[in-house]
């Protein structure tokens, strides 16, 4: 039920149309922007208000078999967070990790309109896919986990550089991906095969598979940018949240040279000091570094105090985690593909590390001079969870407020950052990009995050306010592919969202070279493990352009 | 007659037990519609399809006994969940997540209680889970590298037949070449079981004595001293507990898999958790998992759409407008024991037949919805009765293995009946309309009551 809109008098925030806050009016018909409509419009008087695309999240853990395991491991976080239903909305429950249905409808009480699930192992596909059928309003897509596949391994072990093109896109193609997704590349097989142990620099070569870190790293810049996905591969570097990484993550970069790389939740791989031993900041290198590589996007994964979940593909280190408090900890292990960690987590303002990690996100974002190439993300629920967005925009907007929260934590920690130095405050027109037009260009996503005519009427409206975080907590009408989902701060009325994938081309004959491996090490038949059409709903293809 | 119209369906998915096999070859006559062989079935699978046969004469839908058009079921059995004040929704595990997703939907909008045939098995696995974790695995991993596979409380030998042959003792992979012979196999229960001759070696712990051979386990694994009777307590001697926890610690990959030995004896979620535990403590020394071994087909599944869809795996309850989880105050059998529910739709599941008496004896006094793919005890007291297609057989839509790995069905041939989830989604139409009378659009709706706020932001 699409209405023909239109949005009267706010003050539009458009940056990727070079509207910075501009009086002007925004026409919605049949679901996208138009110039002028062609019927009479239902007039919504905005006026006083800020207009703005959906927001974009880049990168979270909101579907799949490591997100369900983690709903089901804690009831205790679920039990104190209801989230009643309504005539038009189902019900469910919050906490870190909230219920599908909660996920999709808190998303959009912040005016978020598409997410990106980042790491689904590729048999796990399916399940995540059901998952976003019961994720509403929002649109959403998946990074597939490729980093770790033995077969693709096995192809980079042998040369086979263009055979290994033809199999990530037949990848993609299967599981319904949006691109690929490498976490902790390599590092899989000593965690699995060797008595958990771990991968401590990206040249080490496994003695199992005989390649190092380095090498599938540049082999999946190299086959995503040849197959022209909407998006490159997108890293969580070897190392996260170890002393001195920020090596690691440089070399990650360095990688690439100067092809499109997106690298995932930087925060918690901009750390210097001794390996073992307390971190220290090192974001001004890696800042700079990101700053003069136009090639580089990056999404922050911001630290929040407060409780959150450690869920991550990369076992290995929530086994590290889970060394620091013997509580319950999840390890689940992927046949031939990935695996993941999982364990309930809280950040606290009296921590050391806890403190240096929310000191550095925030000193990546100040240090950073384009705003086009990093995200806001809290890399939910790890760094802590989506609904603390609005208060990360009002740490970035707000200076002395920044100040206040700067006192109520670690001092020894904020001293060893520059973040007392930092001044600068974000605009409004900063925040639209790094929530909306940067995420959605760095997804190449044409139709988000933007308000010219064609876009998709995905729209947020905001009344202005002088505390940010207020004002970003509750907008007062969201528009969902030109559906008024929320009026006056009430939902009215439910949608579904649409799923987004690629469809990159390759030689149907890398089927011939997969299949042998599969069929001696899977544990499912080859022909039940693509997920075919009938699990795609309202689903949107996003052209790939190699 | 047969050996005219016969088709071959590939790659097809055996529903009847946890371990979900989807490498049948099914013959089928689609004039006798009968499944007359199923290629790669273990003994279990072949009965399974052997026996599926299609009632043509029987009523798809009946009203207290008497046949009934499924729109004249449909609306009563809407009427009956509306007009309860505490009813349960209750089974699911032999029904497709499609199904499954419609049943927690008519639960939500009716504010009733739903709970899966997992509060009857293993229920107390999903209860130590959400108190200790798991170090777990897909079936593959085991396959590829386990060293070391140790069954305890199961039989898999006849609950699972293909559990060894596809999965876990024989079965050949990356690292493990040469099958069985790569690898150590232990069984621990309480009797000499048909499954203790595919094991290296086997012991014998005294019956309720699981939790104390575990923690003592736990005990040396850490190098903790242990009692000098453990011996007389557990029934297995100290050199015994001693060799197997070295062999433990010197794997490259270890599996520890459970059944409802475990679960439903004495100890229940304490034993389970024990054993979790102990697999995640040899993780300081070497890879170890742990697995549950599920029963039903599609068990799994349901845990996974009620904790997507609500947050917990079963024994939920939304008469407050929003999921509670409360096992013991939620779960079916307590439910009907203590007489508090007064309508129940049963999915895919026989109460009448296998629970305690006092909880039939309340079952039979209420007004019952049923959906089954044959007669059952519980289609027999129903109010409204309906046949259903069967899964896998009849229908398509999606499974989740006992490791959580989800597979597509093939459906074999069409049934005259509906499935599971046309019959739950029209009720569930039908409910919210009488539920919500100026509200019927379904999914996509005009404007109504405001929405509670205060609840959606912390």
């Amino acid at each position: 039920m699409t209405e023909c809109l239109q949005l009267a008098g706010g003050k539009v925030y458009d940056p990727a149309n070079n509207i910075d806050g501009d009086i002007k009016d925004i026409y919605i018909e049949q679901g996208r922007i138009v110039e002028t409509p062609s019927a009479t419009p239902r007039k919504i008087n905005v006026s006083g208000m800020a207009v703005m695309p959906g927001g974009v999240d880049i990168h979270c853990h909101i579907a799949g078999p490591k997100v369900n395991l983690a709903r089901k491991l804690q009831p205790e976080d679920h039990r104190l967070d209801p989230h009643p239903g309504t005539e038009q909305t189902r019900s469910g429950v919050g906490g870190s990790v909230p219920s599908t249905f909660a996920t999709g409808y808190r998303y959009a009480t912040l005016g978020y309109t598409t997410a990106m699930e980042a790491a689904v192992s590729p048999i796990g596909a399916r399940h995540a896919i059901e998952e976003f059928h019961d994720t509403p309003v929002i649109d959403k897509g998946f990074y597939v986990l490729l980093g770790n596949n033995i077969f693709l391994q096995q192809l980079l072990r042998e040369g086979r550089k263009e055979e290994f093109r033809h199999a990530v896109a037949w990848w993609i193609n299967a599981t319904k991906a949006y691109t690929t997704k490498l976490v902790n590349p390599g590092g899989d097989e000593p965690w699995k095969g060797k008595k958990n142990s771990r991968v401590g620099n990206i040249d080490e070569k496994s003695d199992v598979i005989e390649v190092s870190p380095r090498q599938v790293i540049d082999a999946f810049i190299g086959a995503v940018n040849e197959l022209g996905l909407p998006h490159p591969p997108h890293i969580h570097c070897n190392n996260l949240g170890h002393s001195g990484n920020f090596d690691t993550t440089l070399e990650t970069m360095k990688t690439a040279g100067d092809r499109r790389v997106h690298l995932a939740h930087i925060q918690f791989h901009s750390y210097g000091g001794e390996p073992g031993k307390n971190p220290k900041s090192a974001s001004r290198q890696i800042a700079e570094y990101v700053n003069s590589h136009p090639n580089i996007t990056c999404d922050v994964g911001q630290v929040m105090f407060g409780k959150s979940t450690i869920m991550t593909a990369d076992s290995a280190l929530a086994y590290t985690l889970r060394g620091f408090k013997k509580a319950k900890w999840v390890n689940a292990d992927t046949e031939c593909e990935s695996g993941c960690g999982i364990l309930p987590f809280s950040y606290q303002e009296h921590i050391y590390v806890h403190a240096l990690q929310w000191a550095i996100g925030l000193e990546l974002f100040l240090l950073s001079e384009d705003p086009w190439r990093i995200v806001l993300s809290t890399d939910h629920p790890n760094g802590g969870s989506f609904m603390n967005y609005p208060k990360l925009i009002r740490l970035l907007m707000d200076r002395e407020f920044r100040k206040e929260e700067i006192k109520r934590v670690n001092q020894k920690a904020v001293k060893r950052t520059l973040l007392n130095e930092l001044d600068r405050e974000y605009t409004l027109n900063e925040i639209a990009i790094i929530t909306r037009a940067g995420p959605a260009r760095a997804l190449g996503l044409k139709n988000k995050g933007h308000m010219g005519p064609g876009a998709d009427a995905d729209i947020t409206i905001y009344d202005e306010m002088e505390d940010k975080e207020a004002m970003f907590n509750a907008p007062r009408y969201v528009v969902k592919s030109g559906n008024l989902i929320i009026e006056n701060h009430e939902f009215r009325r439910d949608y579904t969202g649409k799923f987004l994938h690629t469809e990159p081309g390759y030689d149907a004959s890398i089927v011939d070279q997969v299949k042998p491996f599969f069929e001696n090490y899977y544990s499912i038949e080859f022909d039940n493990y693509a997920v075919d059409d009938s699990y795609l709903h309202d689903h949107e293809v996003i052209a790939s352009s190699p | 007659m047969s050996g005219e119209n016969v088709k071959i369906v590939e790659n097809a998915t055996c529903t009847f037990c946890g371990c979900v096999c989807d490498d049948m070859v099914l013959t089928v006559d689609l004039d006798q519609k009968r499944i007359t062989k199923a290629k790669n079935a273990c003994i279990l699978g072949r009965a399974w399809y052997a026996e599926h046969y299609i009632e043509e004469d029987a009523p798809a839908a009946m009203i207290d006994g008497k046949p009934a058009s499924i729109d004249e079921a449909v609306e009563e059995a809407a009427k009956t969940l509306v007009d309860a004040k505490f009813p349960i929704t209750y089974g699911l595990s032999d029904t497709t997540c499609e199904a499954q997703k419609q049943a927690v939907a008519i639960a939500d909008i009716i504010k009733g209680s739903i709970d899966t045939t997992t509060s009857v098995c293993h229920g107390p696995s999903g209860i130590a889970f959400q108190g200790v974790g798991e170090s777990t695995m897909t079936l593959g991993e085991v396959k590829n590298r386990a060293d070391l596979v140790i069954y305890w409380g199961g039989n898999p030998a006849e609950s699972h037949p293909r559990h060894f042959g596809r999965y876990a003792v024989t079965a050949k992979g990356m690292f493990t070449p040469r099958g069985k012979k790569d690898r150590t196999v232990v069984v621990v229960d309480v009797r000499k079981t048909p499954s203790v001759p595919a094991a290296n070696q086997f012991i014998q712990v005294k019956p309720g004595k699981d939790f104390e051979l575990l923690w003592a386990l736990r005990a040396l694994v850490k190098n903790r001293k242990i009692s000098p009777n453990i011996e007389e307590i557990t029934g297995v001697s100290l050199e015994t507990i001693q060799a197997l926890v070295d062999k433990m610690k010197n794997c490259r990959y270890g599996a520890l898999f459970f059944g409802m030995g475990l679960t439903m004896t004495r100890g229940r979620h304490f034993n389970s958790g024990a054993l979790i535990a102990l697999a995640t403590d040899l993780n300081e020394y070497t890879h170890f998992v742990a697995k549950p071994v599920r029963g039903h087909g599609n068990v799994t599944g349901a845990d996974n759409v009620m904790s997507w869809q609500t947050g917990y795996p079963f024994g939920v309850n939304f008469s407050r407008g929003f999921p509670r989880f409360n096992p013991g105050e939620f779960t079916t059998v307590d439910l009907l024991a203590k007489k508090d529910v007064d309508a129940a739709l049963i999915i895919a599941s026989d109460p009448a037949s296998n629970f305690p008496q006092a909880a039939i004896d309340h079952l039979a006094g209420i007004p019952v919805v049923s959906l089954d793919t044959k007669a059952t005890m519980t289609s027999k007291l129903a109010h409204v009765a309906f046949r259903t297609a069967t899964y896998g057989i009849n229908t398509a839509g999606t499974v989740y293995r006992m490791d959580d790995v989800p597979i597509t069905l093939r459906k074999a041939f069409d049934s005259p009946f509906p499935t599971d989830e046309e019959i739950l989604t029209a009720i569930k139409k039908r409910v919210r309309a009488l539920k919500f009378p100026k509200n019927q659009a379904g999914d996509k709706v005009p404007p109504g009551r405001a929405s509670q706020k205060e609840h959606w932001k912390h």
